[in-house]
């Protein structure tokens, strides 16, 4: 996974997921791309970090940021991380990019006590209008992948997210959707399923 | 356990230039006597001894900027650079170690040492006996990494060094750092642990056991006392590394490398040497059984079996390496079936319960075990980096 498979709200997400992890907490990022969100964790939440990764650009810049990275495929097995080991598992901008997002959910929810997952919204206007006036699969900056050789495999809408939590009797502790400027404006808040381009979701599987 | 007698299969041309600007140069090892008695695992005790060691690079006033280099079964204490200018191979790991390179010589201070019991200059069987005033041969005490760890830590004291900015290693050498991390956790800053293993499996422990057959079962051996018979078990030391060294290659490297191809062009419809891959593991062999002592070899396969630092901790990695304060970089090849990256990740999975810094990376490339050797891009810029890393760390 790296930070172009979909890359709404560019790194300004992480400042929202940053309020949401208290400090000094043991946190796993799962496909943590080039590091920078365990960094900036670090330095202002003093958390204890680890991150998954397996492109070797990217666990190169981890290194270079001082950031625990590991290389490995969160797709394949996350059986070695313990049960309820992490305060909070992180995935940002990848959900929509592996084999099985409900089994990755299911094992994020089982390594850590929360959860926050970032991922793009398939309902976002500017998806609909280009399906509906090109009749053809949306292609923006958000989400630059032609069908045929796009990682992104397993798209959503906020709605689709939600009612698998429902499903799954998740505890949504917090959700924010940002636009493409990444602010939660007023059209965003209202209509999210229609204006929100990245969502941002806080999840626990514990009342 | 790595090849570093000879050229590694891509390793480049042999070069007489040991003024190119990325060698250490001409480098002359020291050797320093112990006379204090070292306590031994097994019980036994050596009542003095000495170590060779290099260093490459300048301690600094501090001396914040000490790097301790560990190495495998075959290695010994020239790491790199070269003895003279007529050498035309430099240290086993000069790929690794110079100006520029991922241990930079121009940051750090490089100390390499010879094992105990190895057979380069530190006391190993070949060594006399104080006691007996004849080489210890066979009854040179079975050292182990914990042993080595010590008369290390012993080194250092000597030399003044109070906490090493990293101890590194690859193979059994990287078992030595791992070992370091939980024995002597405040005296390093950061262990590179690669192409390693947490204990040696029963298939590892297996090959081992036909090295060790090959030269005990050798009627050069004379039970090892060979020294003053005027031989020594030639052909079990041949076969071993032989045998040694189809595990340190890939499938993939010794295809790429030979393939089928014959020596002769057709058949000869005989036992003779016939395809080049037999050519190759002959002449390892043989270079190999002329530089590389028979009882050193024994005792160097025996540390790896016993090699199992978590045995003190209730059999728990985790538990061990719960001791240790530095940071950790591992580093697996994916081709190396030795110590397959599954063996490394075991490592990873115990520092990373035990809440440790670690970074691992498993290199994609088909060179097999002897991967760290070799200048690999993808794992030289990783490992220069995490250095790099170091060297900010303690403001060098």
């Amino acid at each position: 996974m790296n930070a172009t498979i979909a890359q709404s709200g560019l790194r300004s997400d992480l400042n929202t997921i940053q309020d949401w992890i208290k400090p000094q907490s043991r946190v796993l990022d799962l496909g943590c791309g080039d590091g920078t969100l365990l960094a900036q964790l670090k330095k202002n939440r003093d958390i204890h970090g680890y991150g998954l990764e397996i492109n070797p650009d990217q666990i190169l810049e981890c290194v270079k940021k001082g950031v625990n990275v590991i290389g490995q495929n969160m797709d394949e097995n996350l059986a070695n991380f313990k049960t309820d080991s992490f305060d909070m598992v992180v995935m940002t901008q990848a959900l929509q990019a592996v084999h099985y997002p409900d089994h990755v959910i299911d094992e994020m929810l089982r390594i850590g006590k929360e959860c926050i997952i970032t991922f793009p919204n398939f309902a976002h206007w500017r998806c609909r209008f280009y399906l509906l006036a090109k009749g053809r699969m949306p292609v923006s900056k958000n989400l630059p992948y032609t069908w045929y050789n796009t990682p992104n495999i397993h798209l959503c809408t906020f709605k689709d997210f939600e009612a698998l939590c429902h499903r799954k009797s998740l505890t949504i502790l917090h959700r924010t959707v940002v636009d493409s400027n990444a602010k939660d404006s007023f059209a965003s808040k209202t209509l999210p399923n229609l204006f929100g381009e990245t969502a941002i979701y806080h999840i626990t599987r514990h009342h | 356990m790595s090849d570093v007698h000879n050229t590694p299969l891509s390793a480049p041309e042999p070069t007489v230039n040991s003024a190119k600007p990325d060698s250490v140069g001409i480098v002359t090892p020291i050797t320093i006597h112990f006379d204090q008695p070292l306590t031994l695992q097994c019980g036994k005790t050596l009542s003095e001894y000495d170590i060779i060691y290099e260093t490459y690079g300048t301690l600094n006033a501090d001396k914040s900027n000490a790097l301790l280099i560990c190495h495998a079964l075959s290695g010994h204490h020239h790491a790199a650079g070269y003895h003279s200018s007529t050498d035309k191979r430099p240290g086993w790991w000069d790929a690794c170690i110079g100006p520029g390179k991922a241990i930079d010589t121009e940051i750090f201070h490089i100390i390499s040492i010879n094992n105990l019991g190895g057979c380069h200059g530190s006391t190993g069987p070949e060594s006399t006996n104080p006691d007996t005033g004849k080489p210890y041969g066979p009854d040179f005490p079975i050292v182990t990494s914990k042993d080595w760890v010590e008369s290390q830590a012993r080194l250092a004291d000597v030399l003044e060094i109070q906490q090493w900015a990293a101890v590194i290693g690859g193979s059994l050498g990287g078992m030595q750092a791992l070992q370091w991390s939980i024995d002597y956790p405040e005296r390093l800053r950061h262990c590179v642990v690669i192409a390693a293993a947490p204990i040696l499996s029963a298939q590892n422990i297996a090959f081992n056991e036909i090295a060790r057959k090959a030269i005990l079962s050798d009627p050069g051996f004379h039970n090892g006392h060979y020294y003053d018979k005027n031989s020594f078990p030639k052909t079990g030391l041949i076969l071993a590394r032989m045998l040694g060294h189809i595990t340190y290659l890939s499938d993939a490297a010794m295809r790429e490398k030979f393939g089928r191809e014959l020596r002769e062009g057709k058949l000869k419809f005989d036992y003779d040497i016939e395809f080049q891959v037999e050519s190759y593991l002959n002449y390892q062999g043989e270079v190999f059984s002329e530089s590389f002592d028979a009882n050193t070899y024994l005792l160097m396969t025996r540390a790896l079996d016993y090699f199992d630092p978590a045995a003190e901790y209730d059999n728990s990695l985790t538990l061990a390496v719960e001791r240790a304060k530095c940071r950790f970089l591992v580093i697996s090849f994916t081709t190396d079936w030795r110590f397959s990256p599954e063996r490394s990740v075991e490592i990873v999975d115990a520092l990373v319960t035990a809440d440790k810094d670690v970074t691992y990376s498993e290199i994609d490339c088909p060179q097999g075990h002897d991967s760290f050797l070799l200048d690999i891009p993808q794992y030289t810029q990783l490992f220069k980096a995490y250095m790099q890393g170091i060297a900010q760390e303690i403001s060098l």
